[in-house]
């Protein structure tokens, strides 16, 4: 249990949010280019972190809005919240 | 076996106060060199060695495992056993296994204590009904059985169910396998380990693995807590770590990490003869021999290798439990947990070899391998010894992901476990 504080909203338990996986993963830009494992690496295969992962999150109980969260996945600690399109934090 | 457990070695030890039983298994230190290392000492793990000695004729061989045998997934699941797949891959894996279990006590001189109490997988819509009906159908086409019994039926065969029409989610059947049932987990790791260890496989504890040392595309041994240890071979079945293991080799897994709870009452008298599931409501529970009702909840959405689990998850099932099962409603709960399960996105296992060579991984059982035990061990043990894929679990290779030839069992196979 831990709280998600929502970059529009501000604190909040964190099941008034639904996980969107692992951030950063870049649509393709010429699917029609992609080989069979290219479409692989993007679909299914993930770094499934045991650390600090960077992930995103969407407030779907509140502003229905989706961000994006690094978290330590070893003690759901958070460290910091950033907005969609920004870089993660060093 | 040296020393064979029976009912004289046990009128033997009675003598003695039971104070000179021997162990069960030694407690070597790492040699230097294996042919072949198994890192992960769950059911899996120890099955793969039971195995590759068993019927690979392979003994220079060990287990590492960084905590203590059967302290991960093996020994933290809800235990039930079945093998009502949809999928003919899936029935054919399950089924393999589901026929080890039936042998495995006296194969393995320990008593497992399967007991093939029946499962069931209730239905509460429309949708669960033409569902579960076809896979009663897919399942006797692949030689397992399943019968369909109707809400009077269901109430017959399991009369503390609330089968009233009023309930939120009311019960319109169920599936039955009469063959499924439940095992006693902590014995299955320990049998298979004593097996293993009696045909001179070491069984290694904390010892964890730190480094997966490759030549050029091959494997030539680990890094752990220990020392290095030379191998050719290595067969990873570390569950909800074996991202972590496959980013030490430098290969890439399709798998998520997250927690799974499951929960124990206080002890009662029997209530409960059989295993009831419930996938729409999500709420399963079965009795132990103690007495406890044990109780299975869901998954976090989220990666998390914390092995603990949020409370809302178990507040869900718990609510599903009580409208399903109103007599338990005074009943205290005794304990919860949580272990890190790894999921694969088409909800089935991966047992294959990988780009490397003398590089295997046994993964992605996430919440439902603990009734696959005996048959992953047997087909992981053939696949690391003969370098290939055995029939039953050729569908199940890694590559899958790449030819888009999955076996979606997602639903399909009725309910998480
Ligand atoms: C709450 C819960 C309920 C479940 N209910 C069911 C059920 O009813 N039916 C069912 O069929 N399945 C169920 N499952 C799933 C089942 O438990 C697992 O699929 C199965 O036990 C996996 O066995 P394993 O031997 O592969 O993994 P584990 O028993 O987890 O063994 C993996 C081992 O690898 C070790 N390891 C990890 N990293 C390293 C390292 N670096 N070095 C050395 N060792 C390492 C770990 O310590 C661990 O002991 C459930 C799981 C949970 C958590
Ligand atoms: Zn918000």
């Amino acid at each position: 249990m831990f709280i998600i504080n929502c970059p529009y909203c501000g604190e909040r338990d964190h099941s008034e949010f639904s996980y969107g996986g692992e951030a950063h993963i870049v649509r393709p830009k010429q699917p029609t280019e992609l080989s069979d494992d290219q479409w692989a690496e993007y679909l299914f295969m993930r770094k499934n972190v045991k650390g600090l992962q960077y992930e995103r999150w969407n407030h779907a109980h509140g502003c229905r809005q989706w961000f994006n969260v690094a978290r330590d996945t070893t003690n759901d600690k958070i460290h910091s919240v950033y907005k969609m399109g920004e870089n993660p934090p060093k | 076996m040296k020393n064979k457990y029976s009912i004289f070695s046990l009128i033997k030890n009675s003598f003695t106060y039971h104070e000179n039983w021997q162990r069960a298994w030694r407690d070597p230190e790492p040699k230097k060199s294996y042919d072949a290392i198994i890192v992960g000492g769950g059911g899996h793990g120890l099955a793969t060695a039971y195995y590759l000695a068993k019927e690979h004729n392979l003994k220079n061989i060990a287990v590492v495992e960084k905590g203590w045998i059967g302290g991960g997934n093996t020994g933290r699941n809800t235990t039930i056993i079945r093998s009502n797949y949809l999928w003919d891959a899936s029935a054919g894996l399950y089924d393999h296994a589901l026929k080890l279990w039936e042998g495995l006590s006296q194969e393995l001189n320990y008593n497992v204590m399967f007991s093939q109490r029946g499962v069931m997988n209730l239905a509460h819509n429309l949708h669960d009904v033409r569902e579960l009906k076809r896979r009663t159908h897919a399942n006797r086409l692949n030689g397992i059985d399943c019968d369909w019994l109707s809400t009077e039926e269901v109430k017959k065969f399991c009369p503390i169910i609330n089968c009233s029409p009023d309930i939120r989610y009311p019960v319109l059947g169920s599936t039955l396998q009469r063959r499924a049932g439940t095992a006693r987990h902590d014995a299955v790791a320990w049998g298979y380990a004593r097996g293993a260890d009696a045909m001179g496989v070491d069984i290694i504890q904390n010892c964890e693995v730190k480094g997966i040392k490759r030549n050029g595309d091959k494997v030539i041994g680990l890094e752990t807590t220990k020392g290095f240890i030379q191998t050719s071979k290595i067969g990873v079945v570390a569950a909800g770590h074996s991202s972590v293991l496959a980013n030490m080799a430098g290969i890439r897994l399709p798998l998520e990490s997250k927690p799974l709870q499951a929960l124990v009452s206080e002890p009662i008298k029997p209530i409960i003869d059989t295993v009831v599931m419930s996938n729409a409501v999500h709420a399963y529970v079965s009795q132990s021999d103690k007495g406890e009702l044990v109780i299975g909840a869901g998954t976090d959405a989220y990666i998390s290798y914390t092995q603990k689990g949020t409370h809302e998850v178990i507040e869900g099932t718990l609510k599903a439990i009580l409208e399903l099962y109103p007599i338990f409603s005074r009943l205290r709960m005794l304990r919860q947990w949580g272990g890190i399960v790894d999921i694969c996105p088409d909800a089935s296992p991966i047992i294959s070899k990988t780009s490397i060579k003398g590089l295997y991984f046994n993964c992605g059982w996430g919440t439902g391998g603990f009734k696959a035990t005996p048959g992953s061990g047997n087909l992981f043990a053939h696949t690391i010894a003969k370098d290939e894929p055995h029939k039953l679990n050729a569908a199940f290779n890694i590559n899958r992901f790449i030819s888009g030839d999955l076996v979606d069992e997602h639903g399909a196979a009725a309910v998480a476990h």
